[in-house]
């Protein structure tokens, strides 16, 4: 099998993996989800569990250790099979919280405290760089494999190189599909949907060694059920220890593994998809072991004595000439590896840009956390972090020189993440578990499995001195890593396993006993440990009307992206019954917005932000027990009362906002005709004035033609205004005739941009436009359309105060309707005149007298509903900003 | 919450539905035990003692556990969808039960 | 005639039209065509007359009477006060604060040209 049709093969399967990720995006881009979301792709997606180690490894493992490997499925097994007690749980926090990884699941139980992102971060990529380290390993070994296998001898050019390109390769797919956007929910479609793709291929390709290996090479299965016990897997005794241990350890790790909870909880957690993968999961785990035991037979049968049993799945094939189902094990194995690489550096990124640089970040710059860009420096140092974690993996393969079996280093990730058991099934179901426990059993965990299993790992004289080794830490006797506290007989593994465990849950109940939780950490503990009962009064904290909702809004802007914040805020403020993007900052409001910012950066983050612009949630326990009282007595009115009063509130509050603009508006009706006035009068004066001094006569010709250019100007101007006039009543009369036609946005807003150029032409202005986007057809009257843009483009001239002004043009195009926002430089409008702009005459300061009557907006409010759109104000755009909307095609009729 | 106080006893079919969800429970206790017993042949240095029987013997409980799970799936989902809040709220409280 | 008249008015057209129909007369006309500093301004140049614009940018024509009126120095100044609003609101308030004379825009030539001289021989 020629190697350069191997690297082809692969190159290929990877491109069809990037066109798959591309459509799985696109599609969920336009809101076609459907399949993408389905219980199917879910369970497919879990196969990640199934790594390289799978893979290759549980031959290796099976040929050295008989029917133990298979205890690493069993114990997944049984946790998804009893998924009612456990999972169903953890998934239901995962969303109701917006969990984005399992430290900020850890964290977010445990009053948001970001200290125990940062210990179960640590934790995760410190377990998880030998893991990714093995990935890389296994998939050069099978480059290897084909390379000396090949005749003419094609010798790879050089490990390390194979093993930095699948690193670099794997950085780029996950960078691209996985930190494309920052998503208000932490899912990446076009990831889940190639993982489901690589599930397939590699049980198919264990599946077809393993019928070829039986039916093929075997001869039935029940010879090969013969020869088991006939070769050295037949000597195999079941050691109770590591029989229960792993069990045990396995069961831990797939609740723990940041790629587990990441495909579990994170991606698409959803209870009626757990129904199907309950046993779906359990099926796939089964067909993947069934032939790992025939395969390890066979291998050790046919291969000869030295060769690697890890490598048998691919081996055996090319010893027996089959080229094309090498190839497909190859694939299969390359599909495990990547899988896992690519999920597990998503989950870690996560982890990192949550709980260390955003905090940081907000720590060293509390300013521009809130107003700069966050999302940048989010997505940034997600990317960064992937680049770094396959870096440790990378440098970690180089370092242990790739030479220590699979299973192994699979197993030492496996303790070390299963350290975050205790407190998580402790923190699910013990409302006394607290945070200082919390930390207390993880750093314990951590500590004892570091030095006990992790460090000893690489080797005497590595990590550890051997004289550590033999005499124990400092020389006691009684520290030694691998006989704690004088236990010498124990397998290394469960001798780690037994000890890092029961000291770290040992100690998280000692802590957890003697201290005191704060408010928060309860609040937190009562929505976990009761997250089935109903809506627990989870969303107490944030003391009522201190925050301004448009620096909320701005912030969240800088999180959510503009579109997402805006929509979020119109609808809270439509259930409020208030019109507009800003909604009053109620507790409920408040925490729900903080659930929504936690789904991008995490509990803690979100929490420390929001106290930013709210102030500290000064909680005590009086209050919140207090508040539960509360809670207890508004839950005893029926439901039909509370839907009334909630009715009640939103008609009340439309109530005082249309009172509020009655009065407003009266004061106007009133000014209306003294406005009216003022503008007529005005050109008259001048016009009666310089026509009385012409009839005198008698003048030199320039003077007679200069004051004759001042009356026909101002003439000019009397018209204008009469035409304004008109044109709003005949707008408002609904009577008004449109030329419906077909236009291109581009061409109307150059249009409007010319003719606007007009007004203080002095002024430089700087046009941010995006052409392409402005390239969108709509049928509507486009004259009509152009004096609206004309009259925000010259607003904008004209009242823009910037230095150096500058108006951005955003043109969007969504579900059948045009948006194009105006958003200039200045300092804006402020909010108590926010509402009246569209009003008549509604100019607000003297301050430029452009020549405008303050009819334009009103003009312009009117125009768009006659074109079946709207025109808004907009909010925390850091300038004066207008939204026009209009829908893609005009269906009336013209009237 | 206390208030709303759950009946003594239930129409059959939330009482199947109950007991549906006491099974989903036990299940994984059972599976456990089930894959713990081949340490008790390992120990009796009996002739039974194989490799193949053993993996068989594994095998064989994995499959019965699976099928188990996949029967009792659908009722459990199917609630879920049925009573909504409610009914999951009164299953995070077995002692409830008739 | 001669005397020195200080017109405060923002429209530009008006101020000129006013300007050349007391020029012509034989007065000597300053303006302004803003209300911040109007009051010091009146301080500094002593007219014999301030003709002032009821609406001003900046602040209105009522804030700027109030300030001349205010001053001891320039207490006694005569002030015709114009405006385009004509309602008699407005000319009820100017009159309050102390006005010589209110006139509505649009204005004949003869009546504002005798209103002026009669207030400047004051």
């Amino acid at each position: 099998m020629p190697f350069n049709l191997l690297v082809l093969a692969c190159l290929s399967y990877v491109v069809l993996l990037f066109i798959v990720a591309f459509v799985a995006e696109r599609r969920a881009a336009l809101g076609r989800i459907g399949w993408l979301r389905s219980p199917v792709v879910y369970t497919l997606s879990l196969s990640i569990y199934c790594t390289a180690w799978t893979f290759y490894g549980a031959v290796g493992y099976a040929a050295r250790s008989g029917l133990e490997f298979v205890t690493i499925y069993l114990g997944p097994t049984i946790v998804f099979v009893g998924w009612w007690l456990l999972l169903r749980k953890l998934v239901r926090i995962g969303r109701q919280q917006r969990v984005t990884s399992i430290a900020d699941l850890v964290s977010s139980r445990f009053g948001k405290s970001n200290l125990l992102g940062v210990v179960v971060t640590a934790l995760a990529v410190v377990a998880a760089t030998p893991y990714i380290a093995l990935q890389l390993q296994s998939v050069t070994l099978s480059f290897g494999v084909f390379a000396s296998g090949t005749p003419e001898g094609w010798a790879l050019p050089d490990r390390d190189a194979t093993a930095i390109w699948v690193a670099g390769g794997l950085a780029l797919f996950t960078i691209l599909f996985g930190t494309r956007n920052l998503d208000a929910k932490e899912q990446h479609h076009g990831v889940v949907l190639a993982i489901a793709v690589e599930a397939v291929v590699k049980l198919v390709a264990l599946l077809a060694v393993g019928i070829f290996v039986v039916w093929g090479l075997g001869g039935g299965p029940a010879a090969v059920f013969a020869r088991i016990d006939a070769s050295a897997i037949g000597e195999w005794q079941v050691q109770p220890g590591r029989w229960t241990g792993l069990i045990f350890v396995s069961a831990a790790a797939v609740i723990c593994l940041p790629r587990m909870f990441q495909v579990m909880v994170v991606e698409d957690g959803d209870e009626r998809h757990m129904a199907l993968a309950s046993w779906a999961f359990p099926l796939y785990l089964l067909l993947m072991s069934l032939f790992i035991v025939p395969i390890a037979v066979v291998g050790l049968e046919r291969m000869p004595a030295g060769a690697n049993p890890d490598m048998f799945v691919l081996t055996l094939p090319l010893a027996e000439g089959q080229g094309a189902l090498a190839m497909l094990a190859f694939l299969g194995g390359f599909s495990s590896a990547t899988s896992m690489v690519i999920v597990e550096s998503i989950a870690l990124a996560t982890m990192v840009s949550n709980h260390v640089v955003m905090p940081l970040w907000l720590r060293l710059r509390p300013k521009a956390a809130i107003s700069g860009d966050v999302r940048r420096i989010v997505l940034l140092s997600r990317r960064l972090a992937i680049v770094g974690v396959l870096t440790l993996g990378y440098l970690y393969y180089r370092m242990s020189g790739g030479s220590a079996a699979l299973a192994s280093i699979g197993l030492i990730a496996f303790v070390g993440m299963a350290q975050v058991l205790p407190v998580l099934v402790g923190g699910l179901y013990w409302r006394g578990a607290t945070k200082a426990g919390a930390v207390a059993g993880l750093l314990c965990g951590f500590a004892v499995w570091a030095f006990t299993l992790y460090l000893p790992s690489f080797g005497p004289d590595a990590a550890l001195s051997a004289a550590t080794f033999e005499q124990g830490l400092g020389g006691i006797g009684w520290l030694r890593p691998q006989g704690l506290f004088g236990v010498e007989a124990m397998d290394p593994l469960l001798h780690a396993l037994f000890w890092s465990l029961s000291l770290n849950t040992a100690a998280f109940c000692l802590f957890s006993l003697l201290t005191f939780p704060g408010p928060v950490e309860r609040m937190q503990g009562a929505a976990f440990v009761n997250v089935f009962d109903a809506e627990s009064a989870g969303s107490l904290g944030w003391s009522r009307g201190r925050a301004e909702p448009e620096a909320l809004l701005v912030m969240a802007q800088r999180i959510l992206g503009d579109e997402n914040a805006l929509a979020l805020f119109a609808s809270e403020a439509r259930a409020q019954g208030k019109e507009g993007f800003l909604p009053d900052a109620t507790p409920d409001f408040v925490a729900g917005l903080e659930r929504r910012l936690a789904g991008s950066v995490g509990a803690a983050t979100a929490h420390a932000m929001i106290s930013q612009i709210v102030g500290r949630a000064t909680v005590s326990v009086e209050d919140l027990m207090a508040v539960a009282n509360e809670t207890a007595q508004i839950m005893e009115y029926s439901a039909r009362l509370e839907a009334q009063q909630e009715e009640l509130t939103r008609t009340a509050t439309q109530l005082r906002e249309a009172n509020e603009k009655l009065q407003q508006l009266s004061v106007q009706k009133d000014a209306f005709l003294s406005q009216i006035s003022h503008e007529l009068r005005t050109p008259m004066t001048s016009i009666r004035a310089f026509s009385e001094i012409l009839t005198e006569g008698d003048l030199p010709p320039e003077i007679v033609a200069n004051y004759g250019r001042i009356i026909h100007e101002e003439a000019i101007r009397l018209t204008r205004l009469l035409d304004d006039l008109l044109d709003l009543s005949v707008l408002e009369n609904g009577s008004v005739q449109l030329n419906v036609g077909v236009a291109n946005i581009q061409q109307l807003i150059d249009r409007a941009l010319a003719a606007a150029g007009q007004s203080r032409p002095e002024r430089n202005f700087l046009i941010v436009r995006d052409l392409p986007a402005e390239n969108i057809f709509v049928r509507t009257d486009p004259d009509r359309l152009v004096q609206v843009f004309i009259n925000l483009v010259s607003n904008a001239r004209k009242y823009c105060d910037a230095k150096e002004p500058e108006l951005r043009i955003k043109v969007r195009q969504r579900a059948g309707r045009v948006s194009v926002d105006f958003i200039d430089n200045g300092s804006g409008i402020p909010k108590q005149n926010q509402a009246i702009i569209f009003e008549k005459f509604a100019r607000l300061t003297d301050q430029t007298r452009a020549g405008g009557a303050g009819l334009g907006l009103a003009i312009c409010r009117e125009v768009m509903a006659n074109l079946g759109g709207a025109i808004n104000y907009l909010p925390g755009q850091g300038g004066a900003a207008f939204r026009v909307t209009l829908p893609l095609r005009l269906d009336r009729k013209a009237a | 919450m206390r208030a709303r106080r759950a009946p003594l006893f239930l129409k059959r079919r939330s009482y199947r539905r109950r007991r549906l969800r006491d099974a989903a429970r036990m299940l994984p206790v059972v599976g456990l035990f089930l894959l713990m017993l081949p340490m008790l042949w390992a120990n009796g240095s009996s002739e039974r003692q194989s490799t193949a029987w053993d993996g068989l013997f594994v095998f064989a409980v994995w499959s019965g556990l699976l099928v188990a799970a996949a029967a009792m799936a659908p009722g459990l989902s199917e609630e879920q969808g049925a009573d909504g809040e409610g009914g999951a709220a009164a299953a995070g409280r077995p002692q409830d039960d008739a | 005639m001669a005397g020195h008249v200080l017109l405060i008015e923002d429209e530009p057209n008006i101020a000129e039209a006013i300007r050349f129909l007391l020029g012509r007369d034989g007065m000597r006309v300053s303006s302004l065509s803003d209300g911040v500093g109007a009051a010091e301004a009146v301080r500094e140049v002593r007219p014999d007359l301030v003709i002032l614009d009821l609406m001003l940018p900046g602040c209105s024509g009522l804030e700027v009477l109030a300030a001349i009126r205010a001053h001891p120095e320039t207490g006694s100044t005569p002030v015709l006060m114009l405006t385009a609003k004509g309602q008699g609101r407005d000319r009820e308030a100017a009159e309050k604060a102390g006005v010589d004379r209110f006139m509505t825009k649009p204005f004949s030539n003869a009546e504002m040209l005798a209103s002026v001289r009669e207030l400047v021989q004051r």
